[in-house]
């Protein structure tokens, strides 16, 4: 689904990413750990093909990203820190401009049952302006659902979700991976966000320090790892 | 319909729902006009020849310092929760995004206008009746021109920290032709002369209109991505 290669970004003398590379499969979810400003959310807006890199390559879905950004583009959807909503329309309607705006079936059926599956039915009429964080975060999720993505970026997906909504979450993660989508997650949560991914990678300094299998970390050794590679030595999280 | 209409039409539906709604643009907007018209009747006073010399350029002066403020307006909501991050990455022409914020634009613009048009004749005691068609296509092609520059440098200053002081310095040179051709048309227009004799400045309206609409939706794709 993904191959990067030597990913490079730099804002004048300073280096966001710095020689990164990434390959992820279909089915596969990779989980993105790091502290702030070592480049994760970078790393996904250059995935989504919303960044151009300053050098390096990029393969989304068997196209060039980087020479045919709107050939990957109807395979990619992205929850980012932004849930791409608007304020004065209800939900019903968001998703409804979304799907259109995307070339999908705005049927009405449709998108109620796209908001039913996020357990937002009973607010289908309701202008987002009265939302949640964690409602809006799940209109989002609605619209991921009317589209054909099979590569789903997001960017700390579990910030402001309660206990029940960040078990959804991961739940709802789980079945788009179950259905052959990929996923990348940008996260602070340790136990939500690795709970979703085969593969857990840590970025420190704009690098990436540490790629490996999830079921080969447990927490402690990974919280241990992240400590020693992302914070420094001596440093507990 | 085709999909790239269907595209511009949902861009034009969800903008003028969100107005409606809000009605951010339209009351500021209102209020401004307002606001300006007691201006105007403070510096021309009561005497009606001095009104009827200065009315075609007050009317454009109007219709432009409220343009600025509701084109500055038009991209600043895709802005809010990264909207803007999803028309970048939705599939098809960019341009019909570009259309749709077009239209949304001249809708808005159209209902200041004819809230203008109702307050002058209010303040300054004016009958527009006798010239009203005339005078409708004179505003329908100035409007359409200031619309779809107004439309474009939104998009072009929504993502820049000085926007609020580069909008107007970048629009409103662009305007010129527009504004002298607009101005020009209602004066011939207001006279109560036929609207053949504003016949040249109707051509430089119309090929300023085409020019401006081209550019537009040739190059939004290129702003739209930064």
């Amino acid at each position: 689904m993904i191959q990067a290669e030597h990913l490079r970004k730099t804002y004048g003398p300073t280096a966001v990413l710095d020689d990164v590379s990434l390959e992820l499969s279909t089915g596969q979810g990779l989980t993105l750990l790091g502290p702030n400003g070592t480049g994760k959310t970078t790393l996904l807006r250059i995935v989504a093909t919303l960044l151009r890199p300053t050098s390096g390559s990029l393969r989304v879905a068997g196209a060039d990203a980087l020479k045919e950004p709107e050939a990957v583009r109807g395979a990619i959807d992205m929850v980012g820190h932004g849930s791409w909503v608007y304020e004065d329309l209800s939900a019903l309607e968001n998703l409804r401009f979304w799907a259109a705006m995307g070339g999908h079936d705005a049927g009405d059926a449709r998108l109620r049952a796209a908001l039913e599956e996020v357990e937002l039915d009973a607010s289908a009429d309701r202008r987002a302006r009265t939302f949640s964080a964690g409602m809006k975060r799940r209109l989002a999720l609605a619209r991921v659902l009317l589209g054909r993505a099979r590569l789903l970026l997001l960017d700390e997906p579990f910030t402001g979700l309660d206990r029940a909504g960040r078990k959804w979450l991961s739940e709802f993660l789980l079945s788009f991976k179950a259905r052959g989508g990929a996923i990348i997650v940008a996260t602070h949560s340790f136990d939500t966000g690795v709970g979703v991914a085969d593969r857990v990678a840590i970025l420190a300094g704009g690098r990436i320090v540490l790629d490996r299998p999830a079921a080969a970390l447990g927490l402690e050794d990974l919280r241990r790892l992240y400590d020693e590679l992302a914070m420094g030595p001596g440093t507990a999280s | 319909m085709s999909a790239y209409v269907r595209r511009a039409w949902m861009v034009a539906w969800k903008d003028v729902l969100s107005e409606r709604r809000s009605k951010e643009s339209l009351n500021a907007l209102v209020f401004f006009s307002l606001l300006l018209l007691f201006v105007f009747q403070f510096a021309l006073g009561p005497e009606r020849a001095r009104v009827e010399a200065a009315l075609p350029g007050l009317l454009w002066l109007g219709f432009i310092l409220s343009g600025l403020l509701a084109f500055g307006r038009t991209f600043l909501v895709e802005r809010e929760n990264d909207c803007w991050e999803g028309l970048v990455l939705s599939p098809g022409d960019k341009s019909a995004i570009y259309l749709g914020k077009l239209a949304g634009n001249v809708l808005v613009m159209i209902l200041v206008e004819v809230v203008l048009l109702v307050l002058f004749a209010v303040f300054f005691g004016l009958d527009f009746t006798p010239v009203l068609p005339a005078l409708a296509a004179v505003l329908a092609l100035g409007t359409f021109g200031l619309a779809s520059v107004g439309t474009l440098f939104g998009a072009i200053t929504a993502q820049m920290r000085a926007r609020e002081l580069l909008f107007p310095v970048l629009l409103l040179p662009a305007v010129v032709p527009v504004l002298l051709a607009s101005v020009s048309a209602t004066q011939t227009v207001l006279a109560g002369e036929p609207l053949a004799d504003a016949a040249a400045w109707l051509k430089l309206l119309a090929a300023a209109d085409l020019v401006y609409l081209v550019v537009g939706v040739l190059t939004f794709e290129f702003v739209l991505e930064g």
